[in-house]
C-alpha cells in the first residue's frame, strides 16, 4: 500500500518560470539528488490520491514520480 | 406554433459536446482517499446544522439505491455500510477549474452548466478536412477529453456529442461513467425517441405529469404530437419542448468572456434550529440583508424589487415580493422592507426552517433615480454613509469587527463572531447572480 508523503524540495526556477526539482529532503533528514527529470505533465496520482504537475525523475537510478500539488510537493512512498 | 418547422429537417451543421464530470464531489473525495474507492461513499452536509442531505454519491452507493438530495439517515437505512464524508468545496472548485482548462484547449465556446457540466461548441475549431465528417471528428475530440480528464485529474467524464445542446446533454446522461455517446442528425430518431420524455432537459416532474396526461410518455411521442395541441396545453413552453424533441434547438454555446448579466442577488439560510418568533426572524433577516447589500455594493448594483422566501419546518415554502419606492443597496432598507413583507404574509402557524432574501430589477448604482418629495434624502445619505464605513471597517479589520446588536442574541444562529465570511455564498435560487 502506497502512502502520500509530503516532502521538502530544492527547486531551480528558470528565467522563463519553469521549475526543476533538484533535491528531495526526506522525512528522516536524508537528501536525494534528482539525477534527471524525464517528463513533466499534469497527472493524477491514483495510488495515493491527488493531482498536480507530475515530474518523472530519476533518483539513484530509479524512476520516481514527484508531484507538485497546489503549493506542496509529494511522492508516492511505500508504507 | 409556426408550421414552417414541419417542413424543415434538423440542421446538423454544428458539433456540440456536453461534458459531465461523473459523480463529481464523490469522485474527488474517492481520488483523495484511495481507501474509500471500494466502498459506497456519499458526500453529505452537516446533519447538526440541518444540512444533512446527500450532495453526491459514488457508483457503489448508487447501486444501493442512495439518491442525491435525500436525507443522510434515509441513505444510511438503504445502505448501512455507506461512508459519509463532509464536502470540500474549495477542492471541487479547483477540479472544476482544471477540467475547464482542458476544455479550453479545444474551443473558446464553453458554457458551464453548474460546477460539473459544460457545453462546448467545437464546430469552428475543426480543420477544413474534418468539416466533411464533423460528428466523427467531434467524437474523436470527446475521447481525447475523456482520456485527458482521467489521466490528468484522476476522475471521469461522460461526453455527449451531437448537433445541438439538448441532444448533447441527453447523450452525456445515456452512458456513464467514462464514456462517449454520439447522437447525430441522421440517427437521433432511432436512438432517443424511445426514451422516457423525462430524460429530455427541462422536462421536470410537473411537466412530465402534464405530458403524461396527454398520452406523451416518450420523446418520440412528444416529437410526433401536434404542436398546436402542445401549445394549447403548455403555451410557449410546449413549442420549445416540441422543437427540442425534433432536434430544432439552435441555442448557441456562450463564448468565454461573454459574461451573463446579473439579474438578481440573493442569499438564503437554513437555520440550525427552527425560528420560533419575530426576534429570530429579525436576526436572520439582518444577516441575509447585510450579505446581499455587501454583494450588491461590490458589483456596483442597486435593486428595485425585494423578494422574501420562507420555508417552514414541514418544508412548505412560499415567496413574496415587493416593488420598492426607490432603488437601493442599503441593508437597513432591505431589512425594514423584508420584515414588513414577512409580517404581512406569515401567520405563524408553524415554526420556520429557512429564510431567503433576493433583490432583483437591478441597475447600476449611478443610474438616475426619480426622487420623491416626501422622502428625507439627507437621512438616507447618512445611512448609506454609515453602511459604507462599516463595510470598510470589516474589510480592514475582519468581518466581525463590528456587528449589529441584534445578531448577538444568538451567535450560533447568526454566525456572529465565527469565522464565517460576512458575504454568504449564493443561494440555489439565485438566478444569474453574481
Amino acid at each position: 500500500m502506497a502512502r502520500k508523503t509530503y516532502v521538502e524540495v530544492t527547486v531551480c526556477f528558470g528565467r522563463d518560470g519553469t521549475m526543476t526539482p533538484m533535491e528531495i529532503h526526506w522525512e528522516d533528514g536524508r537528501r536525494f539528488l534528482v539525477d534527471r527529470v524525464l517528463d513533466v505533465r499534469q497527472a493524477a496520482s491514483t495510488k495515493v490520491g491527488g493531482c498536480g504537475i507530475r515530474y518523472t525523475c530519476r533518483i539513484l537510478g530509479r524512476q520516481t514520480y514527484l508531484f507538485f500539488e497546489e503549493d506542496r510537493w509529494f511522492v508516492e512512498s511505500r508504507e | 406554433m409556426d408550421e414552417k418547422w414541419d417542413r424543415i429537417s434538423p440542421c446538423g451543421d454544428r458539433v456540440i459536446l456536453h461534458v459531465d464530470l461523473n459523480n463529481f464531489y464523490a469522485s474527488v473525495e474517492c481520488l483523495h482517499h484511495p481507501q474509500l474507492r471500494d466502498k459506497p461513499v456519499a458526500v453529505g452536509g452537516d446533519s447538526q446544522a440541518r444540512h444533512g442531505i446527500v450532495l453526491a454519491k459514488n457508483e457503489l452507493a448508487k447501486s444501493c439505491g442512495v439518491k442525491t438530495g435525500e436525507a443522510i439517515w434515509q441513505a444510511l437505512e438503504k445502505c448501512p455500510p455507506l461512508v459519509v464524508v463532509p464536502p470540500h468545496f474549495q477542492q471541487y472548485l479547483r477540479f472544476s477549474r482544471m477540467a475547464r482548462n482542458i476544455y479550453l484547449d479545444y474551443t473558446d465556446q464553453m458554457e458551464p452548466f453548474g460546477i460539473d457540466e459544460c457545453w462546448l461548441d467545437i464546430t469552428g475549431t475543426l480543420s477544413a478536412e474534418k468539416q466533411g465528417n464533423r460528428i466523427a471528428a467531434g467524437e474523436a475530440i470527446a475521447h481525447q477529453i475523456r482520456r485527458r480528464v482521467r489521466e490528468e485529474m484522476g476522475v471521469t467524464v461522460s461526453v455527449g456529442v451531437s448537433f445541438n445542446k439538448i441532444f448533447a446533454k441527453l447523450g452525456s446522461d445515456l452512458k456513464k461513467p467514462d464514456a462517449v455517446t454520439v447522437i447525430s442528425a441522421d440517427n437521433f430518431r432511432q436512438q432517443i425517441w424511445s426514451l422516457p420524455v423525462r430524460e429530455l432537459l427541462y422536462v421536470g416532474p410537473a411537466t412530465g405529469r402534464k405530458l403524461s396526461g396527454l398520452g406523451v410518455n416518450t420523446i418520440g411521442d412528444l416529437a410526433t404530437l401536434s404542436p398546436q395541441l402542445l401549445h394549447s396545453q403548455l403555451g410557449k413552453w410546449g413549442d420549445m419542448l416540441w422543437r427540442y424533441a425534433n432536434g430544432y434547438d439552435r441555442s448557441p454555446v456562450t463564448r468565454v468572456g461573454e459574461e451573463s448579466v446579473i439579474k438578481s442577488v440573493g442569499n438564503s439560510i437554513t437555520a440550525y434550529r427552527d425560528l420560533e418568533n419575530e426576534e429570530d426572524v429579525r436576526m436572520i433577516l439582518c444577516v441575509l440583508c447585510e450579505s446581499v447589500a455587501s454583494r450588491m455594493r461590490s458589483h456596483g448594483l442597486m435593486g428595485g424589487t425585494l423578494s422574501l422566501s420562507v420555508r417552514d419546518n414541514r418544508l412548505y415554502s412560499f415567496e413574496r415580493q415587493m416593488v420598492l419606492q426607490r432603488n437601493t443597496w442599503s441593508a437597513e432598507e432591505m431589512m425594514r422592507y423584508s420584515f414588513q413583507l414577512f409580517c404581512r404574509h406569515w401567520k405563524w402557524e408553524r415554526p420556520i426552517r429557512s429564510l431567503g432574501v433576493r433583490m432583483s430589477e437591478l441597475c447600476g448604482s449611478d443610474a438616475p433615480d426619480q426622487i420623491c418629495l416626501f422622502t428625507d434624502y439627507r437621512q438616507l445619505q447618512r445611512q448609506e454613509s454609515i453602511e459604507k464605513t462599516v463595510e470598510q471597517l470589516r474589510r480592514r479589520f475582519g468581518p466581525h469587527c463590528i456587528d449589529r446588536a441584534v445578531v448577538l442574541q444568538d451567535r450560533r444562529l447568526t454566525g456572529a463572531g465565527s469565522e464565517r465570511n460576512r458575504q454568504l455564498s449564493r443561494s440555489p435560487w439565485d438566478r444569474n447572480a453574481g
